[in-house]
């Protein structure tokens, strides 16, 4: 019998997990998928939203700039690269100027500090690569880019380490109430619990509904994007943004945190809630609007493509908090953007839901701060020498294009919550994200999880279940 | 009168050609612009061969395995047989360019030997 | 600090090429770098026939071919490290590079020769729609697993891409029991050998449909088919053309890269056709002293070519070591590729510096028949040669001598064009 039972690994459920944790309490966190941050939070623009977007009022928009205000000091504490780069919110006529006013004020009622509206010459001083034809920009010092894999999994491995359990490859298939609590069937059998937290994304109104009579509806909205290598990265300092014009939405460009360029997203509604194909019209849109507020885009330097979805609730508005005809079991759900910048601030009141209703004590023992893998480009020649003295494995180069070390991948696969497939490790040290997209690192990488797993190569998969990497031996089937 | 059409792989013109057969003579070649043509089209029609290359696997070598090729051309018509007979084949290491890896390989006569130098560790 | 006289960075068929070469026009002091745990590159995992026809006028096969050069390198005692990644250069010369043993450490250069090879082109790089599943390999990826580890990657295949590497592994999964469905190829031509359209594709009737390409990937953990669909003649996909193939398995053979990071890193000035570096007569880049030999130049598809560029980079780096390289006098003479002539390697040449004879490599962008392949010194035409085919996947060449050029004591362009009959 568990305390509470968290639904969803993704950044949501590891930061509720992480912020429970530090209570005397028994919880585990269910995720369907191999690893933490398999859904919406492993594919989104990887922004850090200062907070003007949302309807002042909202929980949205609390959430964001409670979250944006956490995400510098978790960053340290948690050992996660975030970096407060700033955004612009690009307007090309006079005629779209209250649009952009309306942006302003709001941030400033949603308390976001800073804000400031620059003309044309102050944008091009500052971003020179933005179209000749800028009007003004809105710019918001406090927006910035994080590394959203490293802070899912920073969160999960913190929860871990202070007594949160982790069941993988569990999928909730039905929830019942029960004389004490909840009884959650799943494929890896049934689990007890007196609290449930719904942070099950995409599907999170497929739980809901299974407990309350006031049903939910989410689509599961895809954004696809395009990944530019890192020849590309200072095209931009700034995330940019486009205003929203009566010709649509446009697409952002943003340098990432790892020194990338990524162009995106579209917003496409789909049925399918696994449904993460990319789509020639998708891409075509992206690479289209791309160029409308930055200029000169090296599209050529394209390394990747991929699609990610938004788990839109019908409101556009997060809901968190106890069901009122399901007690026990709080939804933590429709957490689409800015759900990441918020995930620190959402944690914080999932916790905070919970302690006051089971009237949790706190620990005494808690760790609030965890140390992320080693990366050997942060020290000096020396360090870096010593280290290799020390452990040889941080001197052999596996992934040559991001420049990724056995040694990081060791500790990758090692570490509490370790990564079990080559996403898994792509996911934590980035070997295999870089311009060759894994083909000269993948067999290398392929051998050292199965040399550490202590199983075969032949078992080694992709990303979990059934996307094994090679089927079989040289001519087994002749 | 049989009439065999191939692709000359001699440049990269490629020559579609057209030979005409009496049994397993040849009566004529066209369609190719060179005399290269000819000579590869009378050969690939009345003796057509490939070298065959593969893999083996390595014991206690410093790689898994071991590149392998027919010492000589084989006919066309046996690189199954050829292939199939190294299946479950397995070298001890070291092994060197040249060494015999397998014998009258497929029933073809010719042996497969080793590509490749894989040391003992 | 460690220094030595040249510093070769790659031990593949070029930096084993440069080596030798360097050694016997006189210099001791060398050592290749070398990232993989042995000499010889990707030619490791070239397991097919088919190379050293113009070196050795014999057919061998890709490891047997490094294993000559090998030979050669530890015959002349030339110094090497293997599993040794280069993090970086400096324009001064000092290697910054990595290993277990030596941890970091920095080697000072008299002259470095690059030589770091290329690599395949992604997915990504196209743009293809659908899910990432398990089961998108680049060709050379497959190529590997099958050849130097055993293992299968699919048992259906279906391959995007015909240039040579894709054709060859079209053979090599056949021969190791998989099913190759369909070889897809954007281009009206292939960018591969007729020869190996042949026997690997015909022999074992794999079709080829040229003018098309991969429009969708389905399968969420593993591939489980593609959709083909035939393009226009600008590329794009017609709609109503799509064909689903079931397969688990898609290769990529879409081109090939040279890796210049490192020359990036150094400032050494590139050309965007080629993504290599500016080169001019001797090889040497645009960093004095810097040379640059094999794919990471430009990409070639014959390797015995990639051993003799090689060979001239390192008796090249070798004249700058001894400080015998003739002085820039005269003036730089430049090449200009125009009319389906894509580019030459190299870009300049000067009079003062030349050999006797120098080597001009260059590609066309399509297929040209019964052309002549032009050479005009300034405005006049000096080579007129009849070419019944010259196509992009085929490097061409032309010879020019010293003794012509000194002729045109004025000339600054050298034009080279395909001039249609």
């Amino acid at each position: 019998m568990y305390d509470v039972i968290i639904v969803g690994g993704g950044v949501a459920g590891a930061a509720s997990a992480r912020e429970l944790s530090r209570y005397k309490v028994k919880a585990c966190v269910l995720e369907k998928e191999e690893d933490v941050c398999c859904g919406t939070s492993k594919a989104n623009s990887a922004i850090v939203h200062a907070g003007y977007d949302a309807a002042t009022g909202s929980l949205m928009a609390k959430l964001n700039v409670r979250g944006n205000a956490m995400m510098e000091q978790l960053s340290k504490d948690l050992d996660f690269p975030f970096k407060r780069t700033g955004s612009f919110v690009i307007c090309l006529s006079e005629e779209d100027m209250p649009g952009l006013q309306t942006l302003y004020d709001r941030g400033v009622a949603n308390g976001v500090k800073d804000l400031q509206i620059l003309n044309r010459e102050e944008v091009l001083k500052m971003e020179p690569n933005i179209v000749d034809n800028v009007y003004a920009a809105l710019y918001a010092p406090t927006a910035g880019i994080v590394c959203p894999f490293h802070l899912n999994i920073a969160l999960a491995e913190n929860a871990f380490e202070n007594g949160v359990e982790f069941k993988f490859n569990t999928e909730v298939q039905n929830i019942r109430q029960t004389e004490n609590g909840w009884r959650i069937e799943t494929n890896q059998g049934a689990y007890e619990t007196k609290y449930v937290v719904n942070a099950a994304g995409v599907y999170a109104d497929k739980l809901h509904n299974m407990v309350s009579e006031k049903k939910i509806h989410i689509t599961p909205r895809r954004g696809d994007y395009c990944l530019l290598d890192k020849t590309a990265g200072n095209h931009v300092s700034r995330t940019i943004f486009a205003l929203p014009t009566k010709y649509g939405k446009g697409v952002l460009v943003t340098p990432t945190i790892h020194g990338n360029l990524l162009i995106g997203p579209t917003a496409i509604d789909v049925d399918d809630r696994e449904g993460t194909n990319t789509t020639a019209e998708g891409l075509e849109q992206v690479i289209g609007k791309a160029g409308q507020n930055v200029k000169n885009l090296p599209l050529r330097q394209v390394i990747t493509s991929f699609a990610g979805l938004r788990a839109h609730e019908d409101g556009h508005e997060f809901l968190i908090g106890e069901l009122e005809d399901a007690k026990g079991f709080i939804d933590c759900a429709g957490i689409e953007s800015p759900g990441l910048t918020s995930c620190p601030a959402i944690g914080e009141m999932v916790a905070g839901i919970l302690k006051d209703k089971m009237g949790l004590e706190l620990k005494e023992d808690f760790k609030a701060t965890r140390k992320g893998i080693l990366d050997p480009d942060t020290l000096t020649k020396e360090e870096r020498a010593e280290l290799i003295r020390r452990e040889p494995a941080y001197g052999n180069i596996i992934c040559r294009c991001e420049m990724i070390t056995e040694g990081e991948i060791i500790d990758a696969i090692r570490r509490p919550l370790g990564a079990k497939s080559l996403d898994g490790v792509k996911r934590r040290t980035r070997a295999g994200m870089g311009r060759c997209q894994s083909g000269f690192c993948s067999p290398r990488t392929m051998e050292i999880l199965a040399r550490e797993l202590g199983v075969s190569v032949a078992d080694i998969t992709k990303t979990g279940g059934d996307s094994k990497l090679v089927v079989g031996i040289n001519k087994d089937t002749l | 009168m049989e009439i065999r059409k191939l692709t000359c792989i001699s440049c990269p013109m490629g020559c579609p050609l057209t030979v005409e057969m009496e049994g397993n003579e040849v009566i004529s070649v066209t369609g190719n612009t060179c005399k290269r043509g000819d000579i590869y089209a009378r050969k690939e029609v009345t003796n057509p061969t490939r070298i065959v290359t593969s893999t083996v696997k390595v014991i206690g070598g410093a790689a898994d395995m071991v590149s392998v090729k027919t010492r000589e051309d084989i006919p066309k018509d046996k690189i199954f047989d050829c292939v199939k007979s190294l299946k479950g084949v397995e070298v001890k290491a070291p092994v060197h360019i040249g060494d015999v890896i397998l014998p009258n390989a497929g029933g073809t006569g010719i042996d497969i030997v080793a590509t490749k130098n894989v040391e003992e560790v | 600090m460690k220094s030595y006289d040249i510093v070769i960075i790659g031990g593949g068929p070029a930096g084993l090429a440069a080596a030798v070469s360097a050694k016997r026009n006189g210099i001791d002091s060398i050592l290749i770098l070398e990232r993989d745990k042995e000499l010889g590159g990707i030619l490791n995992q070239c397991i097919h026939n088919g190379f050293g026809l113009h070196t050795f006028k014999e057919e061998l096969t890709g490891p047997e071919y490094a294993q000559r050069f090998i030979d050669q390198a530890k015959e002349l005692e030339i110094e090497y490290k293997l599993n040794t990644m280069v993090m970086d250069i400096s324009p001064r010369k000092i290697v910054t590079a990595m290993n277990r043993q030596e941890g970091l450490f920095e080697i000072e250069a008299k002259a470095v020769i690059l030589a770091m090879g290329c690599r395949e082109r992604s997915r990504g790089a196209l743009n293809i729609p659908g899910y990432r599943p398990a089961g998108i390999f680049s060709a050379g990826t497959a190529q590997r697993l099958v050849n130097m580890e055993g293992l299968m990657p699919g048992r259906e295949v279906v391959i995007l891409g015909s240039g040579d590497i894709g054709l060859i592994m079209a053979r090599r999964m056949t021969f190791e029991g998989a099913k190759v469905k369909v070889v897809a190829e954007l281009m009206p031509y292939s960018g591969g050998l007729k020869r190996n359209i042949v026997q690997c594709l015909d022999d074992y009737g794999i079709p080829l449909k040229l003018s098309h390409t991969v429009v969708d990937i389905k399968g969420k953990e593993r591939v489980e088919g593609v959709t083909l669909a035939e393009v226009d003649s600008k590329g794009k996909p017609i709609p109503g053309t799509e064909e689903f193939y079931t397969c688990d398995t898609l290769l990529l053979s879409v081109g090939l890269i040279p890796e210049n990071e490192i020359s990036n890193g150094m400032g050494v000035e590139m050309n965007p056709v080629t993504s290599g570096p500016k080169v001019n007569e001797s090889l040497e880049t645009s960093i004095e002293g810097v040379f640059a030999c094999g794919n990471v130049l430009h990409v070639h598809d014959l390797v015995d070519f990639v051993s003799e560029e090689a060979a001239t980079a390192g008796r090249n780096a070798a004249a700058y070591v001894k400080g015998e390289r003739r002085s820039a006098q005269g003036h730089e003479i430049r090449f200009l590729p125009v009319d389906g002539v894509r580019y030459t390697v190299p870009v300049t040449l000067n009079t003062a510096r030349m050999d006797e004879n120098l080597t001009v490599r260059f590609r066309v962008g399509a297929v040209y028949k019964n052309c002549y392949v032009g050479v005009y010194f300034d405005n006049e035409r000096v080579i007129h040669r009849k070419r019944q085919i010259v196509a992009p996947g085929e490097m061409e060449e032309i010879k020019l001598t010293k003794e012509q050029l000194l002729k045109y004591p004025d000339l600054e362009t050298i034009t080279v064009k395909i001039e249609e009959a």
